[in-house]
């Protein structure tokens, strides 16, 4: 009994000293590519993060049961769930949620499932996996996250999953070495443009240790960005220039096929 | 070969959008009509944005309609009085039509808006089209001549004032259902995203009487109006028009069109509105079984705007 409870102390002071600012490891880690560049060929991409554990003096020696999660959070925007309901014999939208500043692309990586990585309570704090992430929501006035089987939030969560928007995979990390690690980002072509915000939290024994930083953006260069600037900021401009393109091509079209 | 779409933001193969180009252009000119009411529930379908096909395919019907006219003008088969007045009530309709949709779109009923409005035109459209081509054909069958035009019959559209003459189509009509018919053709153009040849060109027959000879032509050039000025309206107040999509469909509708013109003429004229018929009500019902049946997923999501920069 008494080797039991010095034990918990043991994982009791860990994770005080886990916790405090003279951290005992440090995460280095980096993204294959900081700049995805979307060109008439893209057809999505995909990453690779890796990065190491570096001990130092005040680590526990012949610690070396890490976890690790990763949380790749895309550009945030608001975005609307909405829910067909039969009336009049048809299937028409009628209920919605609004969804605020939520991620437009999610995913969470880790190397083994969250509940063995760390307790409820720390898995809901940490924001680990889809069900702990905060999506923040406007019901009725007011701004809350729902429990995680909401209908509305499930569903929404559930889609953006279809469309590998959201992702979970508790078996994406893998450790090369105990302190060596990578995971791949997997980029569908439909994700969207800008800076993606990538978390990587470090957990021993069922607490956090230490988390890092990085980032990485998609962005459209050469044409794509052209096309899309114009589009969005000489409305009027680029409508003309369709039109003449337009007119140019049914033109050259009634030349190239006349027959008289 | 994929090709990323920089408005509608997702790759598509290009081969597969040039044959579906020139496939809805074979049709629209074999029938004479625009073929939007086609081009954009299969942009849909590919997994375009509804919004951001409505306002690419108007560029398209714009470009097939074009070659259309150009080729009816030489013709001296486009009577340009009564496209100018159908033109000025086109203008007005366009206009409508793209706030509507902006307002439905900001309502989040765009799409039943879309999928209510082609259910309800296009079985309509489509029914009476293949009954009348039906009939038609029974009487040639019998031996009767298929006459379209009743020269001495006169409605209560002869009874409106301000009546004009048209020289080249040979009528004499009051220019209030001219402008009424080009506002409901130019509304309906920029909500659904067809450029409404197929409404048109029977409510210019049979409502306000224009003869067969000059009927198309016109159309043409209402249609190439009002979806160039659609193409405008939209780029400027949505920014949704994705002119990469839009060429690529051009290019594959104008060639399409050729040849379906070609076919065209190879078939009897009431054949032809029968088989019309028969595609307008299809495709309207396609959308009815969509609206009546359960859908697979009731939950959809849309972007709300106040995106993050």
């Amino acid at each position: 009994m008494t080797a039991r409870a010095l034990l918990v102390l043991a994982g009791l002071l860990g994770a005080i000293l886990a916790t405090s600012p003279a951290c005992a490891e440090r995460l280095i880690v980096s993204v294959s590519n900081h700049r995805v560049t979307v060109t008439p060929n893209y057809a999505g991409e995909e990453l690779v993060l890796f990065g190491s554990v570096e001990r130092d003096a005040d680590t526990p020696p012949g610690r070396t049961n890490y976890d690790l999660v990763v949380t790749v959070v895309g550009p945030r925007a608001d975005m609307v769930t909405r829910r067909k309901e039969r009336r009049f014999g048809i299937w028409i939208n009628s209920d919605y949620r609004q969804f605020l500043q939520v991620p437009t692309y999610l995913a969470l990586f880790s190397n083994r499932p969250f509940d063995q990585i760390a307790s409820p309570e720390v898995q809901r704090r940490q924001q680990l996996g889809l069900n702990n992430v905060l999506l923040m929501q406007r019901v009725s006035g007011d701004y809350a996250d729902v429990v995680p089987d909401d209908v509305f939030r499930s569903a929404f969560v559930r889609l953006r999953t279809e469309h590998g928007l959201y992702r979970e995979e508790t078996s994406a990390v893998t450790f090369l070495t105990p302190t060596l690690f990578r995971t791949t980002i997997p980029l569908p072509a439909e994700v969207p443009i800008g800076t993606y915000n990538v978390e990587i939290k470090l957990f021993t024994d069922g607490a956090l240790v230490t988390k890092a930083g990085t980032a990485f953006e998609i962005v459209k260069v050469g044409f794509e960005q052209f096309v899309a600037n114009t589009a969005r900021q000489n409305g009027l401009a680029y409508g003309l220039v369709t039109a003449a393109m337009a007119l140019m091509t049914g033109w050259m079209a009634s030349i190239v096929f006349r027959r008289d | 070969m994929q090709l990323y779409l920089p408005i509608a933001n997702i790759p598509v193969n290009i081969f597969l959008v040039l044959a579906m180009g020139a496939a809805v252009g074979f049709v629209s000119g074999m029938f004479g009509i625009g073929g939007g009411f086609l081009m954009t529930p299969l942009l849909i379908f590919i997994g375009i944005a509804p919004a951001v096909a409505v306002a690419s395919v108007a560029s398209h019907i714009a470009a097939s309609s074009f070659s259309g006219a150009l080729s009816y003008w030489r013709r001296r088969a486009i009577d340009p009085a009564l496209a100018l007045i159908l033109l000025s009530g086109g203008t007005i309709g366009t206009a409508l039509g793209v706030w509507t949709f902006t307002y439905l779109r900001s309502l989040g009923q765009l799409d039943l808006m879309i999928g209510l409005s082609y259910v309800v035109l296009l079985t309509a459209v489509g029914t009476a089209m293949a009954y009348e081509g039906l009939r038609a054909m029974l009487r040639t069958r019998r031996g009767g001549a298929a006459t379209l035009r009743r020269p001495g019959s006169h409605g209560w559209i002869h009874g409106l004032p301000l009546k004009m003459r048209f020289k080249r189509s040979k009528i004499y009509l009051s220019i209030i259902p001219v402008i009424f018919v080009g506002l409901v053709i130019g509304f309906i153009g920029a909500v659904m995203g067809i450029g409404g040849g197929f409404i048109l060109v029977p409510l210019m027959i049979y409502l306000l009487r224009v003869p067969t000879s000059t009927v198309i032509g016109t159309s043409m050039v209402l249609t190439l109006v009002t979806m160039i000025f659609a193409t405008l309206l939209h780029a400027v107040t949505n920014h949704l028009v994705d002119a990469v999509l839009a060429l690529i469909l051009m290019v594959g509708g104008v060639t399409g069109a050729q040849f379906g013109a070609r076919a065209g003429q190879k078939i009897r004229g009431e054949h032809l509105r029968l088989l019309l018929g028969l595609l307008v009500l299809a495709v309207g019902i396609r959308f009815a079984v969509e609206l009546v049946i359960r859908p697979a997923d009731l939950f959809t999501i849309r972007e709300s705007g106040g995106a993050a920069p």
